[in-house]
């Protein structure tokens, strides 16, 4: 009870000082001192106190499951083991909405520490664009998502938080991919604070960087932590399925990404600058966007809570007035700068990140389009249509080639003009690339041609950012792992995607089914009662050609509140192979229905995105050290 | 008579114009391909002509009409109106049930009978999908 009122206040406290700040911040932006006020500081860290008090009083509310909380009455459940209490926090929609403004505030905050060097004038405007975001969603969060809307009588018992959210990889997700997600709400700010100032310089491009930086790494970390979620919990045995949740969250990644490497361009050779500001307001835009979609209940997925038209409305309309104010101020202010000069060879490091923004650019369309035409189609003609993999498989994958190979050269060019060095040693990587490839793909049956040509193209990159590894130990280290990262990513998807093999039966108890590379024998059930669930426990011999056994015991639960019932995989993990099994009841029927995957190099797909952060972690901490 | 730099300016142009209609051609051509189109039993019935590519079809799984032996699972689906039998191997979600809201996706026969290679997920008891829902009329 008393929590609830302390969050409540809370948030309204900070929107009084979302209005404060850029009353003070407007009075100090004409004043003659060369620092800002320190009390712009002072309030700006106290507005994250007050955010951050209003989420711990709600998670407060949720550990004592005080059902007089309506957020909580509708999502939690005495019977939940504490941990998911915790994370139901954010597992809903007006919880995460305070989370936003969580990593809103925190994030201008330590903008402000982190900027003294920059001009006075640039943090000022950076503050007062990101307020606009703050106070937009204080609003938003006050007037239609109220995390803490009295109940009245308090029910005795909650209605409990959807189980296939209740996993561990689940419960940091959100946090992780809104780190990402809404960092990039500072890059928009500052480049628009910096367009106005006429500030998009290289001083700029080196202090945004880091910004960019650590949106990328949460950004990156978060899709792949629901992807491995997806993984093991959905029961498909996928782990991308170009879902159009799963989308929105690419689509910000790709401008990121083409970001990153604009900037760096911007660093070294104060160029593109009107490119990277507009793509680092198409990041936030996109992400808004992304929101807007996921919550509006336009895309359906698990992301959807309780819908309610006027969200939809209330961020469509917030995200439009965004767009035209950016826009305006990118197009009223922005002048090219013609100081530097700006013409490039060919062949140069510029061009080849350019080829890179091109292709990013190109993977964004696809995927654009891909999630966007169903609702425009279905918005003008009510055809209902979707959009499956095949879509996204024929248009992105062949372009892999090109970009593979763009890849391995565009790192080794230099500045300005160059030529390509060490021709001949090139010409041997890319000769064993090719040879390597066709002696593995030989012996599978695949599409010879086509995969041959993509392999290739994978380990030439593989090979050639190997090299720089061991050979220019410490000269831009941070790329060639990201790089060297990338290439493996690939390398296991494709592998992992012509290797899978499945087989999916219906079987009975003490029943043996034999497939032509070994057997899978039912032993038995077990059953088991938890505190919120009574499960189902199965357990599977399986040998395979080699005879070797393995034991593998998938799982069913029923959930008592509220009542779904959620297939557990049990999966076994090898550096060569993952194998899975899940099993899913129907109903009345002594069939169980059962899938086996054999899944090889899963667990470097998790690995090489991994190693993808780790070269921006150590790009961000370069510097410092 | 134009300097490098308007020329080299000019090429680039006429790159990014060129890739832009590439894209676009080459976008709008899968989509026509992979495109996968909802469809209800009634509207199945009133079809004039069969169509080969794949289709999804939903509505509500019919009450004691889940046949399962060992390597298929048969159901109808009806949207109250009309009905249309489902054959299909594979794995079925857990919430496949009679009485419950479900989208097959697969290719039809006939207009009676219709293969699935997939069906597809729902996260929670309550939920339906929006064409289900539409399909069978806001029941």
């Amino acid at each position: 009870m008393l929590a609830n009122q302390i969050g409540y206040y809370s948030l309204i406290l900070g929107l009084l000082l979302s209005v404060l700040l850029c009353g003070v911040s407007i009075k100090d932006f004409n004043k003659t001192n060369k620092q800002i006020n320190q009390n712009i500081l002072s309030l700006s860290f106290l507005q994250l106190v007050f955010v951050i008090v209003s989420f711990l009083s709600l998670i407060v509310s949720f550990i004592n499951s005080d059902f007089s909380n309506e957020t909580v009455f509708n999502n939690s459940h005495t019977t939940k083991p504490l941990f998911y209490k915790i994370s139901g926090t954010w597992g809903n929609h007006e919880g995460s909405l305070l989370l936003w403004l969580l990593v809103l505030t925190l994030f201008i905050f330590l903008f402000l520490i982190k900027s003294r060097e920059q001009p006075k004038k640039y943090r000022i405007l950076t503050l007062l664009f990101q307020q606009i975001i703050i106070i937009g969603f204080f609003l938003f969060v006050l007037i239609t998502s109220n995390p803490f809307n009295y109940l009245f009588p308090i029910p005795n018992e909650g209605l409990g938080l959807n189980p296939i959210l209740q996993d561990p990889a689940l419960a940091i997700h959100p946090p992780i991919l809104y780190l990402g997600y809404v960092g990039t709400s500072i890059i928009f700010s500052s480049s628009l604070a910096a367009v106005t100032q006429n500030y998009v310089t290289k001083e700029w491009g080196q202090h945004i960087k880091k910004w960019v930086l650590v949106s990328w790494i949460f950004l990156t970390i978060g899709i792949m932590l629901g992807s491995i979620w997806a993984y093991y919990e959905l029961g498909w045995g996928g782990f991308w399925f170009w879902d159009p949740v799963e989308n929105v969250s690419l689509m910000p990644w790709l401008t990121l990404t083409a970001l990153l490497h604009c900037i760096v361009v911007l660093e070294r050779r104060a160029s593109l600058t009107s490119w990277a500001v507009v793509l680092s307001i198409t990041t936030f835009t996109l992400s808004m966007c992304g929101t807007f979609l996921v919550r509006s209940g336009i895309l359906n997925s698990v992301h959807t809570f309780a819908n309610d038209p006027a969200r939809g409305i209330f961020i469509l309309i917030f995200l439009f007035a965004l767009i035209v104010l950016s826009l305006g101020i990118f197009f009223i202010f922005h002048k090219e700068n013609n100081k530097s000069s700006n013409n490039f060879f060919w062949l140069s490091r510029e061009t080849s990140i350019l080829i890179n923004n091109w292709f990013m650019m190109y993977f964004l369309a696809v995927v654009l389009i891909g999630t966007v035409y169903p609702i425009f189609l279905d918005v003008i003609s009510s055809e209902k249509i979707s959009v499956g993999p095949p879509f996204y498989q024929k248009l992105i994958v062949p372009f892999l080639i090109p970009f593979l190979l763009f890849m391995s050269l565009g790192p080794r060019l230099k500045w300005i003009k160059s030529k390509i060095e060490n021709k001949n040693s090139l010409i041997i990587t890319f000769i064993i690339s090719v040879m390597l490839t066709f002696f593995i793909i030989k012996n599978l049956t695949a599409d010879l041609l086509f995969y041959t040509v993509l392999i290739s193209a994978a380990f030439f990159l593989f090979f050639t950012t190997l090299k720089e590894l061991f050979i220019k130990k410490f000269n831009n280290i941070s790329q060639t792992v990201s790089h060297f990262g990338f290439s493996l990513l690939i390398l296991s998807i494709l592998f992992n995607s012509i290797l899978s093999s499945e087989i999916i039966t219906n079987i009975k108890i003490g029943e043996r089914y034999d497939y032509n590379k070994g057997e899978i024998f039912f032993k038995k059930i077990e059953e088991r009662n938890e505190s919120n669930f009574n499960s189902i426990i199965a357990s599977f011999e399986i040998k395979d050609k080699n005879g070797k056994t393995i034991e593998l015991k998938p799982e069913i639960r029923i959930y008592n509140q509220p009542i779904i019932i959620t297939s557990e995989a049990d999966i076994r993990t090898t550096l060569l192979e993952d194998k899975f099994l899940v099993m899913n009841l129907v109903k009345g029927n002594e069939y169980f229905n059962i899938r086996y995957q054999v899944k090889p190099f899963m667990v470097w797909i998790w690995i090489s995105v991994l190693l993808l952060s780790l070269g921006g972690l150590m790009s961000l901490f370069k510097r410092e050290i | 008579m134009y300097g490098k730099k308007v020329k080299l300016r000019f090429i680039f142009l006429a790159l990014i114009l060129a890739s832009v209609i590439l894209t676009v051609f080459l976008v709008l051509q899968s989509l026509k391909e992979n495109v996968v189109y909802f469809q209800s039993p009634s509207e199945i019935k009133s079809l004039i002509e069969l169509n080969k590519k794949k289709i999804r079809v939903g509505g509500m799984v019919k009450e004691q009409s889940i046949f399962i032996d060992s390597d298929k699972v048969n159901f109808v689906i009806t949207d109250f109106k009309n009905e249309i039998n489902i054959v299909y191997t594979g794995a079925v979600p857990n919430l496949f049930a009679e009485g419950k809201g479900v989208v097959a996706e697969g290719f039809l026969k006939d207009k009676n009978y219709f293969t699935a290679t997939k069906i597809l997920a729902k996260h929670d008891e309550n939920y339906m999908p929006p064409e289900v829902k539409e399909a069978l009329g806001d029941k």
